[in-house]
């Protein structure tokens, strides 16, 4: 049975106990896909499942503690879920999860840097390409080109946690060297270019916070410090050094929480590449701390407990 | 309009045109800053221009600064009496000439939506207000509208004209430009503009040519909005929203705003910046109350005030011009244009 169908399946079976699964659906345009509350069995004709499914429904998890809700989760989608235990953020037993093993899924601003599709006609989705029709032909892209950077290093297409999995484990495909390529460029510059490098970036943030609405792990959400007029921790001013502050603010709260799923990044209306600030604290929290975000319910997050000796650093010399 | 005045405006003296007028005003025109990213910013020739391309923000900011300064203010003791301090206040209006060049359509129709509400009602906004009557309006017509345009479901055109001081339309060789204001009159004056001569019959048989297809009726929906605005419609078409303010901050049509004061020691700002009726400190009253506690409340008054509240004040006039930026720009794609099929569908 194919994966949707499998899931398709599932929901069937488990939805009268829920109030409603969160899936995808197709949306707007062939090439976007839109989270789908399945409510009724008749929604779940509406249901896909596609390298196009590439929001992360982890997000909405939070706001739904105390209810009974399905998720469908491919195997990055699961860390957050991981790390929202972890962290009591959601229950466990209120949440039936579908897991999805995955081959990856689109970066639409890898695909519309590439070509104009404002006025796309179709989409085919091939295991190793994306064809879009324009008015002025077909372009074939392969689908490597405009994968998710996130899914070019995945370590856990699986997801970690789920109660029923549509399809078979699939192991890692991906290599991990490539992880932190685009952080490593930023690393080389020095201190001052390094600033101007993210000024530059930062300066066309219009602090609409849908990076931060779109994040799993930003729990705050209505009393976020960006925000907050008393106490006043930043202005409103939308003048850069504000903007860098807010992106420190939002990067630090997320200091081993953040399990890469790039849903800042992916709802950012200009496009501002700031997944990397997120995965150079997860580099240095690996260093630091050894731990990885997500991946083992039973873990405690480094900065949500404390060692009177850290193994990994060394604070005296003797 | 009256075509007799139209001149030939050819591609290639556009940079030499906005150079020139540079001198004289702050001059902006569509640039792209990225891949993805297309930008008002202040013309410079080596950045190019990007005008076939609807850009990323529309150009309110360049009328309706995200921040602007209202006042500034200073604190100062009375030497003979410590008791007493007196403030000094300042007003901060800045509003140099201005040009913005190759606005679309709808984004000019916007401005229309703002004049009605900061300049021609009850209260006056002398901020806006000095900026709109400093800037002059460029707008190139669109002859490719995207998927996501809907200019004519609600009230506009491709070809429309409101809101602009000057309208372009693509000509062999360049564009052929009309004033539709005083204010455009007086920039066509410039060497740059020759007579259109043919060039204005192939202006006409261009703009019969395009087209928006009419998708939404709207008729009756300011009504039926008001009648569904207690039922679960809401709910359900809001599960997906994340209420952040994506929708509103690319929007040429929102206005709303707050204003807090930025003090440093003794002397400080009054500042306006954007808000956003998505927020949840935008209704958060002092008493620690708030009207419009979830997204479902939030986004109910989004669409309510676009399609309901706002063409009950002004005269059937939308606060929307339908240039689908929230549908490209919202992270869980929630269509607008469908949460008004299925509202209007709705009960
Ligand atoms: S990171 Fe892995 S699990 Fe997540 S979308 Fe990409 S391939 Fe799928
Ligand atoms: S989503 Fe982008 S523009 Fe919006 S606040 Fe975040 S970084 Fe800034």
């Amino acid at each position: 049975m194919a994966i949707l169908d499998k899931l398709k399946d599932g929901v069937q079976r488990e939805l009268e106990g829920l109030e409603f699964v969160i899936g995808w659906e197709q949306g707007y345009d062939p090439l976007h896909a839109s989270p789908l509350f399945i409510r009724t069995p008749g929604d779940i004709d509406r249901l896909i499942w596609n390298p196009l499914c590439v929001h992360n429904l982890a997000s909405y998890l939070p706001s739904l503690k105390g209810r009974r809700v399905g998720i469908l989760l491919k195997g990055c989608d699961s860390r957050s879920v991981i790390q929202l235990l972890q962290e009591g953020l959601i229950k466990r037993e209120e949440i039936v999860i579908f897991g999805i093993p995955c081959r990856g899924v689109v970066d639409l601003s890898k695909i519309k840097s590439r070509i104009d599709t404002s006025q796309m006609r179709a989409v085919s989705l091939m295991d190793d390409a994306v064809v879009i029709e324009i008015p002025q032909g077909r372009e074939e892209i392969p689908l490597d080109d405009v994968l998710a950077t996130k899914c070019l290093s995945c370590q856990y297409p699986t997801p970690l946690i789920y109660d029923h999995l549509a399809g078979e484990v699939l192991p890692p495909q991906r290599p991990t060297e490539v992880l932190y390529k685009e952080v490593e460029v930023i690393e080389e510059l020095d201190v001052q270019d390094r600033l101007a490098h993210w000024e530059r970036e930062l300066d066309r943030c219009i602090r609409c916070y849908a990076c931060r609405n779109a994040c799993p792990l930003c729990v705050c959400q209505d009393y976020c410090a960006a925000e907050s007029r008393n106490p006043r921790w930043l202005s409103q001013r939308a003048g850069v050094s504000e903007k860098v502050m807010w992106h420190i603010m939002h990067a630090l709260h997320l200091a081993g929480r953040c399990t890469d799923c790039g849903e800042c990044e992916r709802a950012c209306p200009m496009d501002i590449p700031i997944q990397r600030i997120r995965r150079k604290i997860n580099k240095e929290i690996k260093e630091l701390f050894g731990y990885e975000a997500g991946v083992n319910p039973e873990d405690t997050p480094p900065l949500y407990t404390f060692k009177v000796e850290e193994p990994t650093i060394q604070e005296r010399e003797w | 309009m009256v075509s007799r005045e139209a001149r030939f405006l050819a591609t290639d003296n556009i940079p030499a045109l906005l150079r020139r007028l540079g001198n004289t005003y702050r001059v902006f025109a569509p640039v792209k800053v990225s891949d993805t990213i297309v930008l008002f910013q202040e013309f410079a020739e080596s950045a190019g221009l990007a005008l076939d391309e609807q850009t990323t923000l529309p150009p309110k900011e360049l009328l309706f600064p995200q921040t602007e300064g209202l006042v500034s203010y200073r604190y100062r003791k009375d030497a003979e009496d410590l008791e007493k301090s007196e403030v000094q206040v300042e007003e901060t209006l800045e509003a140099p000439p201005t040009i913005i060049f190759g606005v679309r359509p709808c984004d000019a129709r916007g401005l229309t939506v703002f004049d009605a509400v900061f300049t021609d009602g009850q209260w006056r906004d002398p901020y806006y207000k000095a900026r709109r009557e400093a800037t002059t309006i460029v707008t190139v017509l669109c002859t490719q509208p995207e998927s996501t345009c809907f200019c004519t479901s609600v009230g506009g055109s491709p070809t429309g004209i409101e809101g602009s001081d000057i309208i372009l339309t693509i000509v062999t060789g360049g564009y052929v430009a009309e004033p539709v204001t005083e204010k455009g009159e007086t920039l066509l004056q410039d060497e740059a503009f020759t007579p259109a001569g043919d060039k204005a019959g192939e202006a006409g048989e261009a703009r019969e040519k395009v087209s928006v297809e009419r998708e939404l009726e709207l008729d009756g929906i300011a009504e039926q909005l008001l009648d569904i605005f207690g039922t679960d419609f809401w709910e359900q078409v809001t599960a997906k929203c994340i209420s952040c303010a994506a929708c509103t901050y690319v929007c040429p049509t929102c206005f709303c705003f707050t204003i807090t004061d930025d003090t440093t020691g003794i002397e400080g700002s009054r500042i306006r910046t954007w808000d956003s009726c998505m927020f949840y400190l935008y209704t958060l009253e002092a008493s620690g109350h708030n009207p419009r506690p979830t997204k479902t409340e939030r986004y109910r008054n989004r669409i309510g005030h676009k399609f309901s509240y706002h063409p009950t004040s002004y005269e059937g006039m939308f606060g929307c011009s339908g240039c689908g930026r929230c549908i490209k720009v919202c992270p869980a794609s929630l269509d607008i244009r469908q949460v008004l099929r299925e509202a209007k569908a709705h009960g």
